[in-house]
């Protein structure tokens, strides 16, 4: 894994908090380019951790910008990060609360708006489908060992799990903890 | 400042919000909906109508946006500084802790069937994320012309996705004032 400097931390996170808008999974492509690109940390490792913050309180910025931080600069690259998350939006916010009505009704904004909205539904549904390869297979299209097994265990929870989701509407944490338990009797039982 | 007193409850209140929701953003907005107009009668329903809308349109995570403009308006750049750190401290601490703690357990075989368990589940609640904004798109032509691009540069070029973010919102503005000129030209 690659070092980073505590500055290169905070400047990373402070142009992914002033880029993403509508927050939480618009995060997810920048986060990939930034940081999965640069090695920072890996595939795994980083849908692993968007596990963990869907079962954690907070919003998904922080936790993301955090949990990096932490991983790669201990308490003060974690400080740094998520300061670096937070700043942008503290700053427009403050501006534009000055002419908040104005800024409501602009045709330039919500030019703009009608610009970002589906770009940002292109840009997820792009880091969703690098996603989902490298989930089912991290060794690439090569079926190593015991992958063969893995990928059909991995399909049968994201199944599961859709089906929970959409038609059963469970929540987020109960998904989690639903694949957690059957990875863990999967990979007995299989001896993956 | 003349809400000095509003202060501390102020703090403690996102302190709260940031502490029991999970799952982000939009998951906040009746909590804060319910203790800034309800408990605390700081704002109205007005006000946190046009603080939504607007968290929606300024960059950075609804939950940071909203926690800064209502703490800005119920007592000022005091107040806002005091919101946010309140939101983000509880994330901030638990994250900081459970990575310490992933460093000690992932080692454990069972940790790590878990784990390949928990992907394949967060590729479902990605995909769900994703039909939900989809859904939330405006649907014309050019809507689904710039996902399309935005989709397809980012997929196979190494692109910047900041270039992306920033073509995109000038081809919005573009069009959405060509067609503003197209109606007005009609009437």
């Amino acid at each position: 894994m690659t070092e980073v400097s505590l500055l290169t931390l905070f400047f990373t996170f402070f142009k992914i908090g002033l880029f993403t808008f509508g927050g939480g999974y618009a995060m997810l492509p920048f986060i990939q380019q930034e940081v999965m690109l640069n090695n920072w940390i890996d595939e795994a490792s980083f849908v692993n951790f968007v596990g963990i913050s869907e079962s954690s309180p907070g919003p998904f910025a922080i936790n993301i910008a955090t949990f990096i931080g932490m991983e790669k600069g201990g308490w003060l690259g974690a400080a740094l990060s998520t300061l670096g998350v937070v700043l942008p939006s503290f700053i427009v916010i403050l501006i534009v609360a000055q002419f908040y009505l104005k800024f409501k009704e602009s045709r330039i904004v919500s030019g703009v708006m009608s610009g970002l909205k589906p770009a940002a539904v292109g840009l997820i549904a792009s880091a969703v489908i690098t996603m989902v390869i490298e989930v089912l297979f991290p060794a690439g299209f090569s079926l190593g060992q015991f992958a063969g097994a893995q990928i059909y265990v991995s399909l049968a929870i994201f199944a599961l799990g859709l089906f929970l989701l959409l038609k059963m509407k469970k929540h987020p944490i109960f998904i989690i903890c639903i694949s957690a338990v059957l990875g863990i009797g999967a990979g007995y039982l299989f001896g993956l | 400042m003349k809400n000095k007193e509003r202060l501390l409850p102020l703090f403690l209140t996102f302190l709260k919000i940031g502490a029991f929701t999970f799952g982000g953003g939009y998951a906040m907005i009746p909590l804060i909906q319910k203790e800034v107009t309800e408990t605390h009668k700081w704002l109205s329903d007005e006000d946190i109508l046009n603080i939504v809308a607007i968290a929606e349109s300024t960059p950075g995570p609804i939950a940071i946006n909203s926690a800064t403009f209502v703490g800005y308006m119920t007592c000022g750049v005091m107040g806002s500084v005091l919101a946010t750190l309140g939101v983000v401290l509880p994330a901030f601490i638990f994250i900081a802790l459970v990575s310490l703690l992933l460093r000690n357990i992932m080692d454990i075989q069972a940790v790590q069937y878990a784990f390949m368990g928990i992907r394949a589940g967060v590729l479902a609640l990605v995909v769900k994320a994703l039909i939900s904004m989809y859904k939330q798109c405006p649907k014309h032509l050019v809507a689904y012309i710039i996902a399309g691009l935005a989709f397809a540069v980012s997929l196979l070029t190494d692109i910047s996705i900041l270039y992306v973010i920033i073509g995109c919102a000038v081809l919005g503005l573009v069009t959405s004032m060509m067609m503003k000129k197209k109606e007005a030209e009609a009437k």
